[in-house]
């Protein structure tokens, strides 16, 4: 019930085949894109970087939190690694559960949690700089 | 025989060790791994942040620096001497 993977490329299909479930009403899927600025400039594109062995035990940790707080039927997490361009997605976040409430609350606290805990880099490429996000205060 | 291995544990401590590195911090130091001096001083999370930031002022500029021991984000006084593995964590962005 617990799908986690780190892809060169994300695949939406694949998220929601695995989600699907007969005992599943509500099915929640977070997906996280490149944007095409930040601190009001241009952003050309993202690279990502995560301590790959890491990221995917502290994301196997946020589901199975998830699992113990929600009544989930699945739990999907996928994140990208290296260069991606505006508008590709670059994180999927998948919960599918009896009641759409549980599936929204889950599907929030993965992709909040996922975003202070699981070490993935992510590196903004503007026309004149680049900037590793978060890095400094 | 017991003071022996003594000797032997201590000096395990960091002979060989390499820190992995990621983001900023790869960047700073400049490669992907940093080797551990053989010095018997380091013997925490805490003793290796310090010697990190004595060899690398800029690291003082991060938001934050955590250490993972064998996958895990450890504590400032967890000993690394058993370690199998050690991670430099700079602030993590994914998403």
């Amino acid at each position: 019930m617990i799908h986690i993977k780190l892809v060169d490329n994300i695949v939406l299909d694949e998220a929601y085949s695995y989600l699907q479930d007969p005992e599943a009403g509500g099915m929640d899927l977070f997906i996280g894109s490149v944007r095409n600025h930040a601190l009001g400039k241009d952003v050309v594109k993202l690279e990502f970087e995560a301590y790959e062995p890491m990221a995917i035990s502290e994301m196997k940790k946020l589901a199975q939190q998830a699992i113990e707080k929600w009544p989930l039927k699945k739990v999907l997490i996928i994140h990208a690694l290296g260069e991606k361009q505006v508008g590709e997605p670059v994180v999927v976040i998948g919960t599918s559960s009896a009641h759409r409430q549980d599936a929204f609350e889950s599907c929030r606290f993965l992709i909040d949690e996922l975003k202070m805990t699981v070490p993935i880099w992510k590196k903004e490429y503007f026309t004149d700089q680049t900037v590793w996000v978060n890095a400094h205060p | 025989m017991l003071m022996f291995s003594f000797i032997i544990r201590l000096k395990k401590i960091t002979e060989g060790m390499k820190i992995q590195l990621f983001g900023i911090s790869k960047d700073i130091v400049g490669q992907r791994e940093l080797a551990l001096p053989n010095d018997p001083s380091l013997q925490t999370v805490m003793d290796l942040k310090k010697w990190i930031l004595h060899q690398y002022p800029r690291m003082g500029n991060l938001s934050s620096i955590g250490i993972a021991v064998d996958l895990e984000y450890a504590e400032d006084d967890q000993p690394i001497g058993q370690a199998k593995e050690i991670a430099l964590i700079p602030p993590v962005s994914g998403g």
